[in-house]
């Protein structure tokens, strides 16, 4: 998959930065409600890059990784809780637990491929409420009423209000996690993580210690959607069991296949997509009634399930990949030099 | 007199990779014609080919009908029988079911049972061991299960892949003998792939031989059987 | 003794649905290769169909059959359109058309029906047949249901020319053809029957659950777990297995309801289903993937 063109996304950042700082000129425009939204935006983006991480660039499918959401939801909850652990403490040790978790789900998990492996983790999707309510771990977990939290307090005494600094912390936090899933992808770590997905045998006998790389990836990739977890028990300020369904997982797949499989900036791409389809479903449903004829409620699982199959027919490297291609050919067309000058340098950067 | 099976400049590929560059040879009606070539060839290709089981450009006609862009099923439906590399023997499935799956398309039940009495008779061994499941079967008895299956389609055309593959010369000289009755008996035309060169010339009324994807001789079997530089560039023997 | 009786009789009902749904996911998994992820989303939605053939007026049994036929043709069309021209697609797409079959199926239930819990009626009514104090009628008529759809399968594929054709295009497809069978279509029909006998278990089952769109969830878990154990190759052994969790489902609820009544301990109960589900399906995808019956595909280089 190509690189994004660095360009693009320095100024991406820089904007990222700068907008809610308009809040005084665009009170509306750059409200509390929509930076909150942004943030679950961003949380979003941080899930599905885990996702990405494990079945996009080293090939081993997860239908459960609402689960792995869960645990760093939980464990954050419970730490801040019980042990009234800092809201940003919460996140490197969700980050442990569900690496640990991860891992020992990657154990088994060698022996299986394709729809087996695909079967194990939608059996672990469906299972996971359950697992929350269990009478033993009532007393962590809170049970079916789940756990009441506070959202992090604007530290330092910063004239921002507490979405902005939701925001703010949610934003580099992702920033960290992406520059590190980069540089993980570009070096050796990262080709060997997508050889073992693209040949899986050539890897093995070429020495590449396939048990290993598959693990630990299934470690990273659980801790960083743990992660995510962890900011939306912040961010929402409450856990329950039942909002960690087998949706959710639904969810992260299609924010993976709309960004693209094996692209970064298509994880933060496909986050972005999914919360705002989720939160348009009223939007949407009213459209559709209204102006199209339908007769009853349109729901957002209908939109992601069309598009999940639509996808897969026209555009299987998903939204990023396909305005990447579609751009480059324009310009390509334009300039025939140009072609060769992009093709040049994106061998010389990789 | 058109021949059954006329083919012209058959070209085959496997993917992105071409295996047949210009393949074209005839087969005549009620005779036995054999395809002979080293390993890698193309003589298991050219079969595939006929039966569009890869992908192909040239001519095929059956009959004077044209098989370009029909399905492998439809072009069976036309009777004609392909015994696979391998024999293809459904393995879980018993011999009887074996036998009665390849009458699947036929509609005339008097014309099965006449079949299958004929082909226990050409093959007893079968008829021991028909509610036995057929991949416990030995080589030589898979084999005659696949000729077997071959003329429950009731073909007019029989294209056969390497029948003396892996097996025992006696029960290969069984076979090729049972081939023959077929041929003149039932007037079952019959396209033979063989690496066995000396068997398949001695059935076979015609011959082609093929090196990497081409036809590059052709004559009636008898003539080349005593070419002896044909028979020591291209048959290796 | 007869609590335990009633266990394992309802644990046979229980153990009846799982089979039925197993079934089809075996039917589907021999033919293709593919695991039907939508199964129990499109089981449900055959039965919220037939529920809505009642509320119009037609009876139990009609609307079963009429469920059920339009259930074939769902799968069939389901097969032709959107799975046929993915075939040689890679694993993960396959799978993600499937995770989307089952959203679609689940939100349009939810909107056509809504999300609350209905009552499904039983055709075996109250004081018909049954033995009492063991096995309700329901629940026996349940497995009477089941064992008459499954004979007349194995009727089918054993003794009919159409069922051998299709046994014959799911072992050896290409061999298939070229006894002029037309696998395309037979991998159609057998998507129709796998659909067509998933409704069945949805219709059987939503009386004792309750109907709601989430209610196959857990089922398909099971059903899962079913197959696992009983190989998911083969079709018998999908069956046995059906019943064999069902049971073993039961016992374990019974067992562990039983510790609690004497040492007051909770260790197990009701609320733990599906994470029972989950250990059973990790422990033979892990320990013994073929199961007790089936066979393990060695994968060719």
């Amino acid at each position: 998959m190509p690189a994004f063109p660095k360009k693009w996304l320095w100024a991406l950042l820089a904007a990222a930065f700068v907008v809610p700082l308009l809040h005084p000129l665009l009170p509306d425009v750059v409200s509390d409600y929509r930076l909150f939204l942004v943030s679950t935006m961003i949380i979003a983006a941080i899930a599905v890059l885990g996702l990405n991480l494990l079945t996009g660039f080293n090939g081993q499918i997860s239908l459960g990784h609402g689960a792995f959401y869960a645990v760093g939801a939980y464990t954050a909850a419970v730490l801040m809780d019980h042990l009234n652990m800092p809201y940003w403490a919460t996140l490197p040790s969700a980050a442990i637990v569900c690496f640990i978790v991860g891992y020992l789900f990657g154990l088994p998990a060698l022996k299986l491929e394709g729809h087996y492996l695909a079967l194990a983790t939608f059996a672990l999707a469906l299972a996971v409420p359950q697992i929350l309510k269990y009478k033993w771990l009532e007393g962590l977990t809170g049970g079916v009423q789940g756990i009441v939290l506070s959202k992090p307090e604007v530290p330092f005494g910063l004239p921002l209000t507490e979405d902005q600094w939701l925001y703010y912390y949610c934003l580099v936090v992702m920033v960290l996690l992406y520059w590190a899933a980069a540089n993980i992808l570009n070096s050796r770590s990262g080709r060997a993580m997508m050889a073992i997905r693209d040949q899986y045998m050539a890897a093995d006998t070429m020495g590449i210690d396939t048990a290993l790389y598959k693990t630990v990836t299934f470690g990273i990739s659980a801790a960083y959607t743990g992660i995510a977890g962890a900011l939306s028990a912040s961010a929402i300020a409450f856990v329950a069991p039942d909002s960690f369904n087998f949706f959710l997982s639904i969810k992260f797949l299609i924010g993976l296949v709309v960004g693209g499989i094996g692209s970064l900036a298509g994880s933060v791409v496909g986050g972005i997509f999914y919360v705002l389809v989720d939160n348009s479903a009223q939007a949407l449903s009213t459209f559709a009634k209204n102006d199209l004829g339908l007769q009853f409620d349109l729901s957002a699982y209908t939109v992601f399930g069309i598009l999940l199959i639509v996808l897969m027919y026209l555009m299987p490297m998903g939204i990023v990949g396909g305005v990447y291609y579609l751009a480059r050919s324009l310009y390509s067309m334009r300039k025939p030099q140009a072609k060769e000058q992009a093709a040049l340098k994106q061998r010389v950067s990789s | 007199m058109a021949a059954l099976l006329e083919v012209k400049g058959l070209k085959a590929f496997y993917g992105q990779t071409q295996s047949l560059y210009d393949v074209g040879f005839d087969i005549p009606a009620g005779g036995i014609t054999t395809l002979l070539g080293a390993n890698g060839a193309g003589k298991t290709t050219t079969l595939r080919a006929i039966c569009n089981m890869v992908r192909t450009e040239g001519v095929v006609r059956f009959d004077g009908k044209d098989l370009g862009g029909m399905a492998t099923e439809e072009i069976v439906r036309l009777r004609i029988a392909h015994v696979p590399e391998g024999r293809g023997t459904f393995t879980t499935l018993t011999v009887d079911e074996n036998l009665r799956i390849a009458a699947y398309t036929r509609r005339d039940k008097a014309g099965v049972q006449a079949d299958l009495d004929r082909v226990f008779s050409y093959f007893p061994r079968l008829k021991e061991r028909v509610q036995q499941q057929a991949g416990t079967l030995s080589g030589g008895e898979q084999q005659m299960l696949a000729i077997a299956r071959a003329l429950m389609l009731n073909p007019r055309l029989m294209l056969l892949d390497e029948p003396s593959f892996g097996l025992a010369p006696l029960i290969v000289v069984e076979i090729f003998r049972i081939m023959r009755r077929i041929n003149e008996e039932d007037k079952v035309s019959m396209l033979l792939v063989e690496q066995n060169a000396a068997l398949a010339l001695d059935l076979a009324d015609n011959a082609y031989v093929l090196e990497t994807g081409r036809v590059v001789m052709s004559g009636p079997a008898a003539v080349i059987k005593n070419d002896e530089n044909v028979r020591k560039s291209y048959l290796g023997y | 003794m007869e609590q335990f009786l009633q266990q394992i009789a309802s644990g046979l009902a229980n153990g009846a649905i799982y089979a039925c749904v197993a079934l089809a996911l075996v039917m589907i998994y021999v033919s293709t290769d593919h695991i039907n992820f939508a199964q129990g989303e499109m089981a449900m939605f055959s039965t919220y169909l037939s529920w809505q053939l009642m509320s119009w007026g037609m009876s139990f049994w009609v609307a079963f059959i009429v469920a059920v036929a339009f259930s074939f043709v769902l799968g069939v069309i389901i097969e032709r359109v959107i799975l046929r021209p993915l075939h040689n697609a890679p694993v993960l797409s396959i799978v993600v058309v499937f995770i989307g079959l089952l959203a679609i199926c689940n939100s349009v239930a939810g909107a056509i029906w809504s999300y609350l819990i209905k009552e499904y009626p039983s055709p075996f009514p109250k004081s018909s047949f049954g033995i009492a104090g063991v096995i309700g009628p329901h629940q026996l008529g349940v497995v009477l249901v089941t064992l008459v759809v499954l004979g007349l399968l194995f009727v089918f594929f054993r003794y009919t020319p159409l069922g051998l054709a299709m046994r014959a295009a799911a072992q050896n497809p290409q061999m298939a053809r070229l006894v002029g069978v037309r696998v395309d279509w037979m991998l159609a029909l057998g998507w129709g029957l796998a659909a067509a006998v998933g409704a069945v278990a949805g219709i059987m089952v939503a009386h004792i659950v309750y109907l709601d769109p989430n209610m196959m969830g857990g089922i398909l878990l099971y059903a899962f777990a079913s197959a696992l154990v009983g190989g998911i190759g083969n079709p018998g052994g999908a069956v046995l297995g059906g019943f064999i969790v069902g049971v073993l489902e039961n016992m374990v609820a019974f067992a562990g309801n039983q510790v609690e009544k004497a040492t007051g301990v909770y260790i197990i109960g009701n609320g733990e289903k599906l994470t029972v589900a989950l250990i059973i399906v990790i422990f033979v995808l892990t320990v013994k993937p073929a199961g007790l019956f089936g066979r393990v595909v060695v994968k060719r280089v």
